[in-house]
């Protein structure tokens, strides 16, 4: 039986899909099979982000219609044994995600995986929630400002009421923060919240910190997971949060205002 | 059977008896309006509606034509689960809408609520009278959720976020930090209160009177504070 971790936001753009790729990316390097799916019908960019976008026949919602069996949609990744992606749809309508059929797929996905990674959408709509209702874990990605922390709140809320979890009154979903976006020099400005503010609003267990990094977009440009660039502060940064997922304690980083060289001008974040 | 049991057994009584009501206050004279700005309400706080007797003020709108359309408004209120009991503050041809409409008049009727508490009573007397049920929250309200305590006291162990609402009849207690709105006595109850350990709220009532953030002192802010009523409609934040 896999364990079924959302990445959910509220907001747009907060960078859920960035660290959908990456936590599945780093999942499948720690040894874990992983399938990421993602649930952003008619917006779809895993395939993108994760670089598979020419190699897509089949997408989810062809599975959730019997066009296409889970097989034959799945995508092995070619850089990392293991990982496995299923791409949303492009064109159809996002009532294209039945209940039946979301739960069907899924419980076929979890008989070969250790993990499944789902990209929720932004907003809080059917296909967030679809999303969201099957989750063991979720990972709430946040970026340093009211309106998303507000979002995140939001998100938690109905984590905790509308998933299958609390409907069947059992153990509630394990939540915890994602801040990402992190931009050490705004916090200090006051422009941005700091990881306190933001913890103290939430309230849930830190998994980690990710800086505001050019790398991600680099990363992205080129359809590599971050966190397969390993020398990059965002690539760490996803690298310490999986880490810490998988039940290790590491130190948090890129908290502070680092000054920058030469070098750091030229090629860092 | 005796004189008395007869007595004690009385299937009837009837009772001149005080009780707080909502009163909803009618603005604006068109139908269509009201139905919306409701809807739009009640989505807010479905719960909060649902079999509300409600008084109907029609001064506002006393020399409009809405006498007309009352049975229809009666109606509609009903089929959001409103109990429209009555209507006062209107003339004459509302008193006749009224009848058709199948609800009372009520005459005089000040809108100032009994001041409970405070003056006369003890009251230790009436909550003896009515042992309400309290209303316990665990988890933290979130953002977007509501919470309303019917008939009783509301309990909440967990922080508040911005953007939260706790409603009760009586009063509210946060064990942890308010961030979003409370409303204690929503049905009018001027005796209660709210206490929380880590003031933030951004909204506070007792009894419909209400205060703002902006409105607060610098010195409760984060600070364990309770809220009153003061004078039937001074709100009083003061340290615990
Ligand atoms: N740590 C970061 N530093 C800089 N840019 C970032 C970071 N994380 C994400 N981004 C950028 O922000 C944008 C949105 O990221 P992403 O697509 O992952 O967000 P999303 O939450 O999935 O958005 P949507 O709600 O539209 O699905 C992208 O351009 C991405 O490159
Ligand atoms: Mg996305």
């Amino acid at each position: 039986m896999a364990r079924i971790v959302v990445i959910t936001s509220g907001k747009g753009g907060v960078g859920k899909t960035t660290t959908s790729a990456a936590l599945a990316t780093g999942l499948a390097k720690a040894g874990h099979r992983t399938a990421v799916v993602d649930f952003d019908v008619g917006l779809r960019n895993l395939d993108l982000v994760m670089g598979c976008e020419r190699r897509v026949v089949y997408d989810f919602v062809n599975v959730i219609n019997q066009e296409a069996t889970l097989n034959q949609a799945l995508i092995k990744d070619k850089r990392v044994p293991g990982l496995c992606i299923l791409a949303a749809s492009q064109t159809r309508d996002k009532d294209a995600l039945t209940d039946d059929g979301v739960a069907r797929v899924l419980k076929e996905l979890s008989e070969d995986n250790d993990f499944i990674v789902c990209d929720s959408p932004a907003g809080i709509e059917r296909g967030a929630l679809m999303a969201m209702y099957h989750a063991d874990e979720a990972i709430v990605v946040t970026n340093p400002e009211v309106s998303s922390v507000r979002d995140s709140d939001r998100v938690l809320g109905i984590l905790s009421s509308k998933s299958r979890r609390a409907e069947e009154g059992r153990e509630p979903i394990r939540e915890r923060l994602l801040l990402t976006r992190y931009a050490a020099e705004r916090v200090a400005q006051g422009d941005m919240l700091s990881v306190e503010d933001v913890q103290e609003i939430l309230g849930i267990e830190l998994l980690g910190v990710v800086p505001e990094s050019k790398a991600v977009l680099n990363a992205s440009n080129a359809g590599i997971p971050v966190i397969l660039e390993e020398d990059t502060d965002a690539g760490q940064a996803y690298q310490d949060a999986v880490a810490r997922f998988l039940g290790e304690e590491r130190p948090y980083r890129f908290l502070d205002v680092q000054k920058k060289g030469l070098f750091g001008r030229l090629f860092g974040s | 059977m005796t004189q008395a049991t007869q007595k004690a057994n009385s299937p009837l009584e009837l009772k001149g008896r005080m009780m707080t009501l909502t009163v909803l206050r009618l603005l604006d004279p068109s139908v269509e309006v009201l139905a919306r700005e409701l809807d739009r309400r009640m989505q807010d706080a479905p719960d909060f509606f649902r079999h509300l007797p409600v008084i109907l003020d029609v001064e506002a709108v006393d020399d409009s034509d809405l006498h007309q359309d009352l049975p229809g408004l009666v109606g509609l209120l009903r089929a959001r689960e409103f109990l429209p009991v009555a209507i006062r503050g209107g003339g004459e041809q509302w008193n006749a809408a009224a009848r058709e409409a199948g609800v009372g008049v009520f005459s005089g009727g000040s809108e100032v609520p009994a001041v409970r508490g405070q003056t006369g009573r003890p009251r230790a007397v009436q909550e003896q009278a009515s042992v309400s049920p309290s209303t316990v929250v665990e988890q933290p309200v979130r953002s977007g959720q509501q919470v309303y305590a019917r008939g009783g006291d509301l309990i909440v162990l967990a922080p508040v976020s911005p953007g939260a609402e706790l409603l009760a009849d009586g009063n509210i207690h946060v064990y942890g930090s308010l961030q979003g709105r409370a409303l204690a006595g929503v049905r009018g109850d001027t005796g209660a209160r709210i206490f929380c350990q880590k003031f933030g709220a951004e909204l506070v009532s007792v009894a419909g009177t209400y205060s703002v953030s902006e409105q607060f002192e610098e010195s409760v802010r984060g600070a364990a504070v309770q809220v009153s009523l003061r004078d039937g409609d001074v709100l009083d934040i003061r340290p615990l």
